[in-house]
């Protein structure tokens, strides 16, 4: 117990309040109080991997890490559509993932929003489209915003639930 | 009476010493009684359509012996449904494979669960994406119909259905629970939900630009996957990689096995309760992938290695730079695995949850990461190694329990000995050019490579056709041997300590699905 209390001391609050932005991109303190400004308290996020080859995923399991601490700026990844204002896809969507994908989207109560992630997402990436492949999200359910990159970094993802609820 | 094929195997190349021989029926299954008898492993089995070549339809299976790699190819007529002798009694992990090459070729094995595997309704039943002449840029509607799990019966037994989306940030599949109170009588698999028609994809790409493709079957292993197609192409052009590009790509291979060891440590951690854990790995996996950006310029390294070399040359002051990081990587690591030894909490959990016994993951051909933890003494880079760990001798990490634990432990290891080689490959370093030129391949040949990932052997089976195009690439994650360790793994246990197992294996579903 005193190690682990030990190191939670020495590790100290890691926290950035400024992941080192890209461009000239609004810094995360204007990101956390805008989001309060817009939800009151808290976005609570259902992720659907609709095809990914989970590198997206790697990116968004990040996004929980005490660098980016998205739970200490009102975001929540939550286990159930029901629960959910915002949808996150990953991945082409495959055939086989394309009823699940409308099923979830249809599980959410509304208002709710859509955020594809990924080239895959936004535009079905180097898989393309196929007979198992629908290529972009946006050709199976309705996406507000889609964040390029493969896989896109944590901050990029952020930027565009940002943008996503702002638009909204 | 056999064809003569136009292409001799007796010409495969690869990474790793390898022999090849053409098989009749008899012999197919023969032959794979020698492998199992020998001790040998089923690596891989894919088919090809080469009717357009000499009329028929190929199968092929790839085993490890002791000595290297065994190729074994058997061609068959074009019938209604082309049948070969099913391997599935002396590998197991082969049944999941021969569904898959009859949902995408429509060649059959006489194993008698022709259940979809991949095709879940997608694509009418009577159309075989890898033949030739089907048309990749077809589409269907959705044709899904009831999937016929094993029932069990009895009293008080019920089904518990998760999936294919899960209640966490992971990838698609199903899981078919027959439970009696909580605790788990058997467990089905479904898998296929993330099948992209890679397959198919890499036909319509040049051999220069496929490494892409491959890179992105499991983003996970991008490098080695990445590397086992540029070593197989380079195999057959017979390019040689240089010397010090080969250094830079062990050196992003044993990154990659480390950040994936350190998350996985952090989510097993959490998984049991021990929120502390991830915090602390996640933030140590954190720290290396922002090392990635200064050392080779991005998070994840989806396309570091391409044909012939690596893309970029280490920065200046990188070396110094990740030499000091791995010191204190070391030292948080030994303080974290102090802290997981002496909590009970987590011993409790992890000690004899989810045990795969020797016997079992001999049986069942486990590779990789969870093979060693039960004991198999297999990796690659220490059995068959290729430029550059001929010269790095890794050590092989193994546990005897198989349990959670061992897993949890196996990892542990494996983060220590990979932060050796990273030293070793950049106090040794060579100086040099990162890339060689790659030329086109001669058509028709067949090029194999075969890399160590974190979470086993990543296969990939290059078969060029003219003017640098790709005839036929087939490519193959641990996870098909692997993920059938589970439905044994879990039995006994209880529900509640599912996620707890399935994240010790963490097994890849897109590098399964293709």
């Amino acid at each position: 117990m005193i190690n682990t209390l030990s190191r939670m001391i020495r590790t100290g609050i890691l926290t950035e309040t400024f992941p080192a932005p890209a461009s000239a991109s609004p810094a995360m303190d204007r990101l956390q109080k805008d989001m309060r400004n817009i939800l009151g308290r808290a976005l609570c996020i259902r992720h659907v991997d609709a095809g990914s080859c989970n590198g997206c995923e790697l990116e968004i399991h990040a996004l929980n890490n005490p660098y980016y601490n998205i739970e200490g700026i009102g975001m929540k990844f939550v286990a159930s559509p029901r629960h959910a204002d915002l949808l996150l896809v990953t991945g082409p969507v495959t055939a086989n993932m394309e009823e699940a994908l409308k099923r979830t989207l249809d599980a959410m109560p509304d208002p709710k929003l859509v955020v594809a992630v990924g080239d895959c997402g936004a535009c079905g990436g180097v898989f393309g489209k196929s007979y198992a492949s629908r290529g972009a999200v946006a050709n199976v359910i309705p996406v507000q915003r889609t964040v390029a990159g493969c896989p896109p970094s944590p901050v990029a993802i952020l930027e565009a639930i940002r943008s996503a609820v702002i638009e909204a | 009476m056999m064809h003569e094929p136009e292409r001799s195997i007796g010409n495969l190349l690869s990474n790793l010493p390898c022999k090849s021989k053409v098989v009749g029926a008899l012999d197919w299954h023969r032959e794979a009684g020698n492998v199992r008898a020998a001790g040998g492993q089923l690596l891989t089995l894919w088919g090809a359509d080469d009717r357009d070549r000499d009329g028929s339809f190929r199968i092929f299976a790839a085993y490890l012996l002791d000595d290297g790699i065994e190729v074994l190819e058997h061609a068959m007529g074009n019938g209604i449904t082309p049948t070969y002798p099913s391997l599935a009694e002396l590998f197991p992990c082969a049944l999941h494979m021969e569904r898959a090459v009859y949902d995408l070729l429509g060649i059959a094995s006489m194993e008698p669960d022709h259940r979809g595997w991949l095709r879940h309704g997608g694509w009418p039943r009577s159309e075989f994406p890898l033949r030739r002449d089907f048309d990749a840029s077809r589409q269907f509607a959705i044709d899904s119909q009831p999937y016929p799990f094993v029932q069990v019966e009895g009293d008080g037994v019920h089904e518990i259905a998760v999936g294919p989306v899960h209640a966490g940030t992971i990838e698609p599949g199903h899981f078919r629970f027959s439970v009696v109170g909580e605790k788990v009588l058997r467990l089905e698999e479904r898998l296929g939900y993330t099948h992209k028609g890679v397959s198919k994809r890499f036909e319509q790409m040049q051999q220069a630009e496929g490494h892409r493709l491959a890179a992105r079957l499991s983003g996970d292993s991008a490098v080695a996957f990445s590397w086992a197609y540029c070593a197989a192409l380079e195999a057959i052009t017979h390019t040689g990689c240089p010397p010090r590009a080969a250094n830079l790509r062990a050196l992003a291979l044993e990154h990659e096995r480390l950040a994936n060891h350190l998350g996985d440590l952090g989510a097993l951690g959490n998984d049991a309760g021990f929120a502390f854990g991830l915090t602390q790995f996640s933030r140590m996996k954190e720290d290396l992938l922002r090392l990635n950006v200064a050392a080779f310029g991005a998070r994840y390294l989806l396309d570091f290695v391409q044909p012939g070399g690596v893309a970029t040359e280490l920065p200046e002051d990188t070396p110094r730079l990740l030499l000091d990081h791995y010191l204190v990587l070391e030292e948080r690591v030994s303080g974290l695995r102090v802290i997981y030894d002496n909590h009970a909490g987590l011993q409790d959990r992890f000690r004899e949850a989810g045990t795969l016994s020797r016997e079992s993951a001999v049986k069942l051909g486990a590779v990789g990461l969870a093979g060693r933890a039960s004991g198999v003494p297999l990796d690659l880079r220490v059995h068959h190694p290729w430029p550059p760990y001929d010269r790095m001798k890794p050590k092989l990490v193994m546990q005897s329990t198989g349990d959670v634990a061992a897993r949890v432990y196996q990892r542990f290891d494996e983060v220590f000995e990979s932060l050796r080689l990273c030293r070793m490959i950049l106090e040794n370093s060579v100086a040099g050019p990162i890339q060689a030129d790659c030329p086109l391949a001669e058509p028709d040949r067949l090029g194999l490579g075969l890399i160590e990932s974190w979470r086993g052997p990543v296969i990939i089976a290059l078969e060029s056709g003219p003017g640098g195009t790709i005839r036929r690439c087939h490519a193959h994650d641990s996870s098909w041997q692997n993920w059938p360790l589970i439905e044994y793994a879990i039995l006994s246990n209880i529900v509640p300590d599912f996620p707890l197992i399935n994240k010790s294996f963490n097994l890849s579903y897109s590098g399964h699905d293709g």
